[in-house]
């Protein structure tokens, strides 16, 4: 122990003057409390406190809103239809991807894109479809299914344009749980899957009793990522509909934006963040392994 | 229960220089414990693994117990493996993993039990069958991944280098363990090494391959003491067999090979070699050193001591003769100063003669 | 040899070709299965290029040809003739460009931190840096603005600028961390050893060997600062970015510009994703967890 520590005196002096950590970490610290912290604390301030001290006046305001109700159904529903979805979608893709399909690089590539996609650019991706004289119409009529298409992004109907917000989520955010998938399921040693073959499993009993329960955290990490970000999704919406399809995060922008009141936009962003915490913590309790078994 | 039986095996990997296995053809008998012994790329594996049905070959044939099972899913071949990784369910308790192959063909809960409870008595798993593979030792993995393999009563048994993980002292225990275990199961096996030493003990049949192909096939003694080439004599044993290269010529009416200025007798079956190059094969431990001057004979080299290693249970010495190397084996209370010349005495029996050309074992006597 | 040549006389079964077939169905099912993804992924980027270089009388078209009767480019020339298009372009420009900069001289030192110390409090900023990730940006972005506006940045490009490089800080710090990790420490010891300052070492053998990772990491964060949108719009009013501006004219604009815009925000992505494939499963496997 002596001499060890000896021999490694001047290593450890000259580490600990040149370079403590925190001095490398300092400034992302800084910076990230200066321009998340301070807001975080300035707009939960903003959202409880009118002219005359503390209020609950925004809130009533955001309820008493027939749109602010609308938004908090379609964002919820919107989740518990897309993110299901998603997940089953990519583990498929990951699970073709990995049996080595012909032109399996072109194919990753395609599938890749969205990922790189931003969600105003996805919403206009899918309007050129849904646009009442757009492809999915044409496409309709030229093969004589329907006469003069489908008006799927009409105001009244609130079915097709959920409809096509769930595609154009689906096509934007599942290459994300995809990738996710893949690295995952790459990070199963081969052997696992051999041996059920040997010992008779068939493919579903392997995709249960082997490949699912491997992949649990790469699907956990997909699944409350993906809710946090669902619940956060707003431009593809915006550019289907408008304000024809309300979310949450879009009325935030339209309270601040078009209606210029930034504590109301406070009190509606809130929403959003109390069911991100909320949505996230629910899954860690509910998803905590009765046994480490690492 | 069954026999395998490849037929002319060819199995070239996509963008691979040259085949895995290139025609092997090889019968094991029921309930024969047959040893794959080679050097890593020689397609020991991928013949275990084509056996097993997770690589498909590219011709020739497979029958297990008269079933054509060449192209068959791996799960429909009523065989079970045992990995070199162990490829035990990390997430699965012991008994689970176990009973992993009972519970996917469907087997009652209760049967499944009793099945397991008789695999973990005899590999001495018991007490650790609720415990999750993450708190067992590396060992104990291994007897999981043998007894989830025993328990399903297989027509075959495949085992992939499953001591090679081990630590030395726990690969011997082992060892014997699973030659004890396997005889008592008289279950059909395929054995695949690169350990000489546990061919030699586990195998009642050892196949040597090299390069995709089989060397020589055949019960432990006869693959050690009559080597078919020389890869398979420099192969197994350690240190190798020594091989001495020299003329044959002609003395009188018997046949006698020249090494450097000294001679040593050759059987008269070599004739038609006479005057060429020829390779004498000799294991290290065949050869029996001696002071110079106190043997002499038809069989007798000299050569120099270059180095002496004294190894515990033998001493090993390299010598020089005629400018050529040999090793040899002596018994632990030799004592000798390296430069000191000795007489080695090489018994007729175990001579083995090599074509130079083709390496291959003559045929004498 | 003598063991096996005497049984080939055996009659043996015939060898069973059924599974072979089975395993071709398979295959086939596979790759149409395949193909039906890639159809549904790159289609839509097919109709939107369509659109976007279609003319007016095309466009209005009904039932549109799935063939393009024409090529032509007045619809994009008419976008990025539109009042505020090339300004925005640039802004979104000089955003990325500043985001890049300002992200790595701000994560990569954490980066390094993380991946060459152990001390303590390290899980500590990790979950920090984390948590930040799962922040909606809606909710901070309101009061930046007021926040902006009182130091008198709002509208500014160093305003977007300095949101987006918070919002990249996770990202950065977790991926420089993984390029660090990657790089050997004996490189930069060997240096030391040759009497480099520890500063000299860093900035001549880690540096050189992480520079490609860092350009991916670059890469990564000019696209995050690309696609944003929300803080972008709230944070601007006459300097917006690309995606703000085309967000805050869609209400009054014609389905043709829109088009147009969702074109030009589309390509970048293409050229991205095909220059980043490599990195991709790394990056997102091993930073997400």
């Amino acid at each position: 122990m002596a001499e060890q520590t000896a021999t490694r005196v001047s290593r450890q002096s000259r580490r600990r003057i040149t370079s403590s950590p925190w001095l490398l970490l300092a400034p992302s610290i800084v910076l990230l409390a200066l321009l998340f912290g301070w807001p975080l604390v300035q707009g939960v301030l903003s959202a409880f406190s009118g002219d005359s001290g503390l209020t609950l006046g925004h809130w009533q305001r955001l309820f008493a809103d027939p749109y602010f109700l609308q938004a908090l159904r379609n964002t919820l529903l919107l989740i518990v239809v897309v993110v299901p979805i998603q997940l089953v979608l990519a583990l498929v893709m990951a699970l073709l991807m990995q049996a080595r399909p012909r032109f399996s690089g072109t194919h990753f590539y395609l599938w890749t894109i969205p990922l790189a996609v931003s969600e105003l650019a996805a919403g206009l991706v899918w309007l050129s479809v849904f646009a009442d004289r757009g492809y999915l119409n044409s496409f309709l009529v030229n093969l004589g299914l329907s006469e003069s298409g489908v008006q799927w992004l009409n105001y009244d109907n609130t079915l097709t344009m959920f409809i096509t917000v769930v595609v154009a989520e689906l096509w934007r955010a599942t290459s994300l749980v995809f990738v996710i998938v893949v690295a995952g399921v790459q990070m199963i040693p081969k052997d696992y899957d051999e041996a059920a073959q040997v010992f008779g499993a068939s493919m579903w009993q392997r995709l249960w009793h082997v490949t699912l329960p491997l992949l649990r955290p790469s699907l956990q990490v997909a699944l409350i990522l993906r809710t946090i970000l669902a619940l956060q999704a707003f431009a593809v919406a915006q550019a289907l509909t408008g304000r024809n399809f309300p979310l949450l995060v879009g009325e935030t922008y339209e309270w601040y934006v078009n209606l210029q009141n930034p504590a109301v936009a406070s009190a509606a962003a809130l929403v959003v963040l109390a069911l991100s915490l909320g949505t996230s913590l629910a899954y860690l309790r509910a998803m905590r392994q009765p046994d480490a078994t690492g | 229960m069954a026999e395998i039986v490849l037929r002319d095996l060819v199995k070239t990997y996509p963008g691979a220089a040259g085949p895995a296995t290139d025609g092997v053809s090889l019968d094991v008998a029921d309930g024969e414990f047959m040893v794959l012994l080679g050097p890593s790329g020689c397609g020991k594996t991928t013949l275990l693994r084509t056996v097993a049905g997770l690589e498909l070959p590219d011709s020739g044939q497979i029958v297990i117990g008269d079933r054509d099972v060449t192209y068959l899913d791996p799960r429909r071949r009523n065989l079970s493996m045992v990995f070199q990784s162990y490829a035990v369910f990390p997430h699965k308790k012991v008994a689970d993993n176990i009973g992993f192959g009972l519970r996917v063909h469907g087997m009652a809960a209760d049967e499944i039990r009793r099945k397991v409870s008789w695999a973990a008595e005899l590999l001495q798993l018991t007490d650790y069958l609720d415990r999750y593979p993450a708190k067992l030792s590396g060992g104990q993995r291994q007897r999981v991944a043998v007894a989830r393999a025993i328990v399903m009563n297989p027509d075959v048994l495949l085992m992939d280098e499953p001591l090679s993980n081990l630590d030395a002292l726990l690969r011997l225990s082992f060892r014997a363990e699973l030659k004890k275990l396997v005889n008592e199961l008289g279950t059909t096996t395929l054995y695949v090494t690169h350990d000489q030493l546990e061919a030699l003990s586990l195998g009642d049949r050892v196949a040597v391959l090299r390069s995709g192909r089989i060397a020589q096939c055949g019960p432990p003694t006869e693959v050690y003491d009559q080597p078919a080439d020389e890869f398979v004599g420099g192969f197994l044993g350690s240190p190798p067999m020594n091989f001495l290269r020299g003329v044959l010529v002609e003395d009188g009416d018997t046949l006698r090979l020249d090494v450097g200025s000294q001679s040593i007798g050759a059987p008269r079956e070599l004739r038609p070699y006479l005057g060429q190059h020829i390779h004498l094969g000799i294991r290290p431990e065949s050869m029996v050193a001696a002071e110079p001057g106190e043997t002499k004979g038809t069989g007798v080299l000299r050569g120099t001591v270059q180095v002496v290693e004294p190894l515990g249970s033998s001493v090993l010495l390299t010598m020089d003769t005629a400018g050529q190397q040999l090793k040899v084996q002596a018994p632990a209370g030799f004592r000798v100063d390296p430069g000191s010349e000795l007489a080695l005495d090489l018994p007729v029996d175990t001579r083995r003669w090599y074509d130079p050309e083709s390496q291959l074992l003559l045929e004498v006597r | 040899m003598t063991a096996e040549t005497a049984s080939t006389s055996r009659v043996l079964p015939p060898v069973d070709r059924a599974p072979l077939r089975r395993r071709k169905w398979r295959r086939a099912g596979v790759q149409a299965a395949c193909v039906a993804i890639t159809l549904f992924m790159a289609l839509p980027l097919v109709f939107i290029a369509l659109a976007a270089f279609s003319g007016r009388a095309a466009l209005n078209e009904f039932p549109k040809s799935l063939v393009p009767s024409e090529f032509a480019v007045d619809t994009m020339t008419s976008f990025l003739a539109g009042t505020g298009t090339v300004p925005a372009l640039g802004n979104s420009l000089l955003v990325g460009c500043y985001t890049v900069v300002l992200s790595l001289l701000f994560g990569a030192p954490a980066g390094y931190a993380l991946a060459r110390h152990t001390f303590r409090g390290k899980d500590a900023y990790q979950l920090f840096v984390l948590l930040v990730r799962a922040l909606p940006i809606v909710v901070l972005s309101v009061p930046l603005a007021t926040m902006f506006l009182n130091f008198g940045i709002y509208d500014k490009v160093v305003s977007v600028t300095l949101v987006h490089t918070a919002l990249a800080m996770p990202t950065t710090v977790l991926i420089t961390a993984s390029i660090f990790v990657s790089v050997p420490t004996d490189v930069e010891e060997a240096a030391r050893v040759f009497g480099c300052t520890k500063l000299d070492a860093v900035r001549r053998t880690v540096l050189p060997l992480a520079l490609p990772g860092l350009a991916a990491a670059s890469i990564f964060t000019f696209v995050l600062s690309w696609n944003e949108v929300l803080g972008a719009a709230v944070l601007t009013l006459g300097h917006r970015t690309l995606p703000a501006q085309v967000l805050a004219s869609l209400a009054e604009s014609p389905q043709a510009y829109r088009f147009a815009g969702g074109f030009a925000l589309v390509v970048p992505a293409l050229v991205f994703i095909a220059v980043m494939r490599r990195y991709l499963l790394n990056m997102w496997g091993s930073t997400l967890r």
